[in-house]
C-alpha cells in the first residue's frame, strides 16, 4: 500500500505491506533510530511517539494506519538546536540512566504536559504508567517532569 | 590522593545524555550494514521434549530465506555455550548452541532462519517442522533430587549437578550451647532481569582480512571476545567485540548466549552482515533468570541475643544448563552468611539441581540478595522469639568500627565499616521512637501498620583476581593528546551506570583540564585495551582506580619534562590546576604545552619516551564491603490485602562518593529492583514446564505509581583497598531493599499471628492469608 506521512516536518512516501509495524517504518524506512522497540506488546512504552499530537506507542500500529499523519519523534522534539524542557529535565534531574525507555518516556511525559501542565506527583506516577524504566526507579524522572512543568508554566 | 573538589564529589550532570535524550545514541539494533540479513530463532515450545526429527524444507524455499540451520548443522563447527564457574566435580550436561536430540527447556533455540528482511525471517520459521516427544517435565526443585524425579540428562544419571559445604566454626557446638534454636524456611523466588533493551547481534566477516566483528549488547566485550574465538575457532586477535549503548543488563548480559557465537559463525559461512534483535517474549524466556533457592536457615542465639552459630541449607535452582557463571551465585551467598553480624560458626550446605527451565545467573546482587534476605528475616524471627526490639539485636550483634578488618567464619574479611552509625543515622531520619509509637497507637486502631529494618552488608568490586574465573582486575589507558584533549580507554564496560562521565569527572580533575576535553571510551575490543568488564558494582571501584593511577603516571612524566623545559628540578614544581609552576622567574606551563610537546618531541630529555599515555591494570587485593541501612514503613489494605509503602529511608556508605548524583541513581533503581521482588515479581514456569510469566503483561515489573518517594542520605566509610576509597553501589538498593520491605509488610501482620510470609508479597496472598 502506498502511504504518505510527515515524521518531524519530512514528508516520507512509501509503497509499504500492510503488516509493517509503524515503529519499523519509522526505524528502518525512515532511519529514524530513536524510538527504541521494548517488548512489542504496548507494555513498556520505549515505542511511544507523537501521532498527530497524542502520545501513541508505535510498536502496535501498523504504518498504513498512519498514512497522512503528523508524527514527531524524539529526534524532532529539540527546535533549532535548543532542547525541548522535558529533555533538559530528563538531563538537569539524572532521569535516565541505559537511556533505552528515555526516549518514550520523554514523549509520553510530553503528551501529560499538554492534557495537565501542572501535575502532582502522583498525577504524573499515573501519566507514565504505560511506560517501563528498569533503571531509575522513576523518582528522578519524576523530579524530570516536574522541572519541565515548572519551566514550560514560567 | 588529595583532590581539588571541582569534578570530583560534585553532582555533575552526565555526558552520556546529551545524546540520550536526543535518542541519538546508537545501541545494537541501531547499527544500520548495507546487505544485512536477520536472522529469527525457532525456540522450544516444549520445557522437557525428545526431537525426532526436524523438516526445514518449506522453510528454506519460503520467500527472502538464504539458509536454515539446525543443531546437526554446526555440531562440531560452533563450541557449546562455555560456564567459566563450573567446579571440577561437577556434573555438568554439554549445551549445544542449538538443541541436539532434545530440549530442555522453553525459548531454547531449536533452528535459525537468514533471510532477506526480520518478517521473512519469522515466517519461515514457524514453517519449520519439528516432530518433539515431550517428556515429564522437572519443575520443583526440592523434588528434582529424589530418586523418583526424571532425570533431565540422562548421561549423567541425576538432575543434582554439584553439592556445596563452606563454612567454618564449631556449629554443632554453637547449636548444642543455645539456649534458643531459630529456624525458618526460605524462598528467594525465580526472577527475570528484563534490561528494558532486549539483547541483540550483529556480525560482520571480512573474508580478505580475515576479521569477524560482533557488535552485541553485553557487558563484558573483551570476555566475550576470548570465548566467541574459542567457540568459533577464530583467532581472538582479529575478532572485534563491541558493546555499544547498551539498555542495561542487570546481569542478564553478563554472560555468553547461542546467539552471540551462531551469528559470528553465519556472518563468516555467508560473509554476509547478519543481525538478530532479541524480542521480549524471547527475552523473558531464554536470557538467564535471577535467584531460585529453597532453602531452610537455622540461627542458635543466646537469651541476651548473642548470635552464636548459623546454619543454610539450599536447595539452588540451577535450570536446564549451565550459564557462564550459574553455579557460582550460591557461592556468593554463602560468602555472606554472617551478614553485618558477629557469627562464630557458620555453615552452608548447597545442593544444585537442574530443571526445565531457562538458566539463572547473575541478576543485580547476584547471591547477595539472597544471603541479606535470609538474614535479615531470621533477625527479625529471632528478635520475636526473644521478645527483643529488631534494632536493639541487631546492633549487639555488629561489629565495632576498631575491629576491621572483620573476616568473618563465612570466609571473608570486610574491609572497613561502621554499621551503627548509618543505622543511627537512619533511625534518626525515621525517628524510630516516635515510630513504633504510632504504630501501637495504628494498632490499638486496628491497622496493620509494619516497620522494617534491613541492616546490610554486600561484596563488592571483588578481588584479588583468584576470586574470579577471569580475574578481578580492570584496565584503564589515559592519553593526551597532542592538543591537550585527553583521552580514556576503560576496561571496564558501562551500559547506564554514567562512568562515562565519572571518569571523565577524575581525569579533568587530576589533570586540571575541563570536563569537555576528556572523552571516555569503553566497550570496544579494537580501541580498548584487555578489560573485564561492568558488573558486580566494581566499574568504578576497580575500574575507576585504574584511570586513576594511569593518570598519576601521565602527570608524573608531564611533571618531568616540564622540569626540563622550565630548566628547573622536578621537586621545585608543582602541578596546580592544571599547570606546573614553581620554576624560577615565575613561569609555568600548562598540561596542554606540556602534551604538545612531548610529542613534537623537540626538546626532551635524551631518555625522555616521547608521547604522554600511560596504562595501569589494577589488581585489588581484597573486595569492598558497602553497607548501610533500610527502614520500610507500610500498611496492609484488610480489604484488599494490597501493601502500602509510606516511607522508605535508605542510608548506605558505599565509601567515597565520585558524582553523588550517580550514587542516588544507582541506589533509586537497586531499591525499585528489590521492593520488586518483595511485593510484584514472580517468574512462574507450570508443571510442564511453560513459562506463564513470558509477557511484561504476566511479569510484574513496576510501575512509577507502583513504587513510592525513596528517602536517601548516606554515611562515608572509606575502603582501604584502593586509592580511591570508593566502595562500589550498583546492588546495595537491590541488596538492602528486599528484607526491609519484607520485614515491615510481616511486622505489619504481626498482630495476626503471622511470622513469615514467602515473596512476592502480592495483594492475592496477603488477602488469602487476611480472610483464612
Amino acid at each position: 500500500m502506498n502511504i504518505s506521512l510527515s515524521i518531524n516536518g519530512t514528508n516520507y512516501q512509501a509503497d509499504v505491506e500492510p503488516r509493517l509495524l509503524l515503529v519499523h517504518f519509522i526505524r528502518d524506512l525512515a532511519g529514524l533510530t530513536g524510538t527504541h522497540i521494548g517488548c512489542e506488546t504496548s507494555i513498556c512504552g520505549a515505542c511511544t511517539i507523537m501521532v498527530n499530537g497524542q502520545p501513541i506507542k508505535s510498536c502496535t500500529m501498523l504504518a498504513v494506519q498512519a498514512d497522512g499523519a503528523n508524527i514527531t519523534t524524539i529526534e524532532g522534539l529539540a527546535q533549532n538546536g535548543e532542547l525541548h524542557p522535558v529533555q533538559e529535565g530528563f538531563w538537569e534531574k539524572h532521569g535516565l540512566q541505559c537511556g533505552y525507555c528515555t526516549p518514550g518516556m520523554i514523549m509520553s511525559a510530553c503528551g501529560l504536559l499538554k492534557a495537565n501542565p501542572n501535575p502532582s506527583e502522583d498525577e504524573i506516577r499515573h501519566g507514565i504508567e504505560g511506560n517501563l524504566c528498569r533503571c531509575t526507579g522513576y523518582q528522578k524522572i519524576v523530579e524530570a517532569v516536574q522541572y519541565a512543568a515548572e519551566k514550560m508554566s514560567a | 590522593m588529595s583532590f581539588l573538589g571541582k569534578y570530583i564529589g560534585e553532582k555533575v550532570k552526565r555526558t552520556e545524555d546529551a545524546r540520550l535524550i536526543r535518542g541519538i545514541g546508537h545501541y545494537v539494533d541501531d547499527i544500520k550494514l548495507a546487505d544485512t540479513l536477520h536472522v529469527a530463532f525457532l525456540r522450544s515450545p516444549y520445557g522437557h521434549a525428545k526431537i525426532n526429527s526436524i523438516n526445514a524444507d518449506a522453510a528454506k524455499s519460503a520467500p527472502g530465506v538464504v539458509a536454515v540451520y539446525v543443531g546437526t548443522d554446526i555440531q562440531g563447527k560452533v563450541g557449546l555455550i562455555p560456564c567459566a564457574a563450573a567446579a571440577p566435580d561437577m556434573n555438568k550436561p554439554d549445551y549445544p548452541v542449538l538443541a541436539l536430540g532434545k530440549v530442555a527447556y522453553v525459548g531454547q533455540p531449536v533452528a535459525a532462519v537468514v533471510a532477506s528482511d526480520k518478517y521473512k525471517a519469522r515466517d519461515a520459521a514457524e514453517l519449520i517442522e519439528v516432530d518433539y516427544e515431550p517428556l515429564d517435565a522437572v519443575i520443583d526443585i526440592e523434588a528434582a533430587a529424589r530418586p523418583d524425579s526424571p532425570v533431565i540428562h540422562p548421561e549423567l544419571g541425576t538432575n543434582v549437578a554439584w553439592v556445596y559445604n563452606a563454612g567454618s566454626g564449631d556449629v554443632d557446638a554453637a547449636f548444642a550451647q543455645a539456649d534458643k534454636i531459630v529456624t525458618q524456611r526460605i524462598v528467594h523466588q525465580r526472577l527475570i532481569p528484563n534490561a528494558m533493551e532486549p539483547r541483540g547481534v550483529l556480525a560482520q566477516y571480512f573474508p580478505g582480512e580475515q576479521q569477524l566483528n560482533v557488535w552485541s549488547s553485553t557487558q563484558i566485550p573483551h570476555l566475550l571476545r576470548t570465548t566467541l574465538a574459542a567457540m568459533l575457532n577464530v583467532p581472538e586477535n582479529r575478532l572485534r567485540v563491541i558493546a555499544p549503548e547498551v539498555g542495561g543488563g542487570f546481569g542478564s548480559k553478563l554472560n555468553v548466549y547461542a546467539e552471540e557465537a551462531l551469528l559470528g559463525w553465519i556472518a563468516m559461512q555467508l560473509n554476509k552482515p547478519v543481525k538478530w534483535i532479541e524480542s521480549r517474549r524471547e527475552n523473558m524466556m531464554a536470557t538467564i533468570h535471577g535467584r531460585g533457592q529453597t532453602g531452610t536457615v537455622e540461627v542458635a542465639v543466646k537469651n541476651d541475643g548473642t548470635l552464636l552459630g548459623l546454619r543454610y541449607n539450599v536447595i539452588y535452582d540451577v535450570g536446564a544448563y549451565l550459564q557462564l557463571l550459574t553455579p557460582a551465585i550460591p557461592t556468593l551467598t554463602g560468602l555472606m552468611l554472617s551478614g553485618c553480624y558477629k557469627i562464630p560458626a557458620i555453615q552452608l550446605h548447597c545442593t544444585q539441581v537442574y530443571t526445565n527451565k531457562m538458566a539463572t545467573d547473575a541478576y543485580r546482587g547476584a547471591g547477595r540478595p539472597e544471603a541479606t534476605y535470609l538474614v535479615e528475616r531470621i533477625m527479625d524471627r529471632v528478635a520475636g522469639e526473644l521478645g527483643m526490639d529488631p534494632v536493639e539485636l541487631r546492633r549487639k550483634n555488629f561489629p565495632k568500627p576498631e575491629e576491621f578488618p572483620f573476616a568473618t567464619a563465612a570466609g571473608l574479611t570486610y574491609d572497613t565499616g561502621d554499621y551503627e552509625k548509618s543505622l543511627n543515622k537512619a533511625l534518626e531520619i525515621v525517628d524510630y521512637k516516635k515510630l513504633r509509637e504510632e504504630q501501637a497507637k495504628a494498632r490499638a486502631e486496628g491497622r496493620l501498620v509494619g516497620i522494617g529494618i534491613s541492616t546490610y552488608v554486600e561484596i563488592c568490586a571483588v578481588g584479588p583476581s583468584v576470586m574470579l574465573p577471569c580475574g578481578g582486575w580492570d584496565s584503564a589507558t589515559v592519553r593526551v593528546e597532542p592538543s591537550g584533549k585527553a583521552t580514556v580507554l576503560t576496561g571496564v564496560s558501562p551500559h547506564g551506570q554514567g562512568e562515562e562521565t565519572a571518569f571523565a569527572q577524575i581525569v579533568a580533575e587530576m589533570l586540571g583540564i575541563d570536563l569537555n576535553d576528556v572523552l571516555v571510551v569503553h566497550g570496544d575490543t579494537d580501541r580498548v585495551q584487555y578489560g573485564i568488564g561492568t558488573f558486580g558494582s566494581r566499574g568504578l571501584a576497580i575500574g575507576g582506580t585504574a584511570v586513576m593511577v594511569a593518570t598519576e603516571r601521565i602527570v608524573k612524566k608531564a611533571k618531568r619534562l616540564a622540569a626540563h623545559m622550565l630548566q628547573t628540578d622536578e621537586e621545585a614544581l608543582t602541578f596546580e590546576d592544571g599547570k606546573f609552576v614553581g620554576a624560577p622567574d615565575d613561569k609555568s606551563m600548562t598540561i596542554q604545552e606540556i602534551a604538545f610537546h612531548a610529542h613534537q618531541a623537540h626538546n626532551i630529555p635524551a631518555d625522555f619516551e616521547p608521547g604522554l599515555v600511560a596504562s595501569y591494570f589494577f589488581e585489588p587485593k581484597n573486595c569492598t564491603f558497602p553497607f548501610g541501612t533500610h527502614v520500610c514503613v507500610s500498611e496492609v489494605d484488610k480489604e484488599t490485602g494490597d501493601v502500602k509503602i509510606q516511607r522508605y529511608v535508605a542510608v548506605d556508605d558505599c565509601g567515597r562518593q565520585i558524582n553523588p548524583l550517580l550514587v542516588q541513581g544507582q541506589v533509586h533503581g537497586g531499591i525499585a529492583q528489590g521492593m520488586a521482588q518483595a511485593l510484584y515479581e514472580e517468574a512462574v514456569y507450570d508443571e510442564s514446564g511453560q513459562l506463564i510469566t513470558g509477557e511484561l503483561m504476566d511479569y510484574a515489573v513496576p510501575k512509577a505509581y507502583q513504587l513510592p518517594h525513596f528517602e536517601l542520605d548516606h554515611t562515608v566509610t572509606e575502603t582501604d583497598v584502593n586509592p580511591l576509597g570508593a566502595k562500589g553501589v550498583g546492588e546495595a538498593g537491590t541488596i538492602g531493599a528486599t528484607p526491609a520491605v519484607a520485614n515491615s509488610v510481616i511486622d505489619a501482620l504481626a498482630p495476626l499471628g503471622v511470622k513469615h510470609v514467602d515473596l512476592p508479597l502480592r495483594p492475592e496472598k496477603l488477602w488469602r492469608l487476611l480472610n483464612q
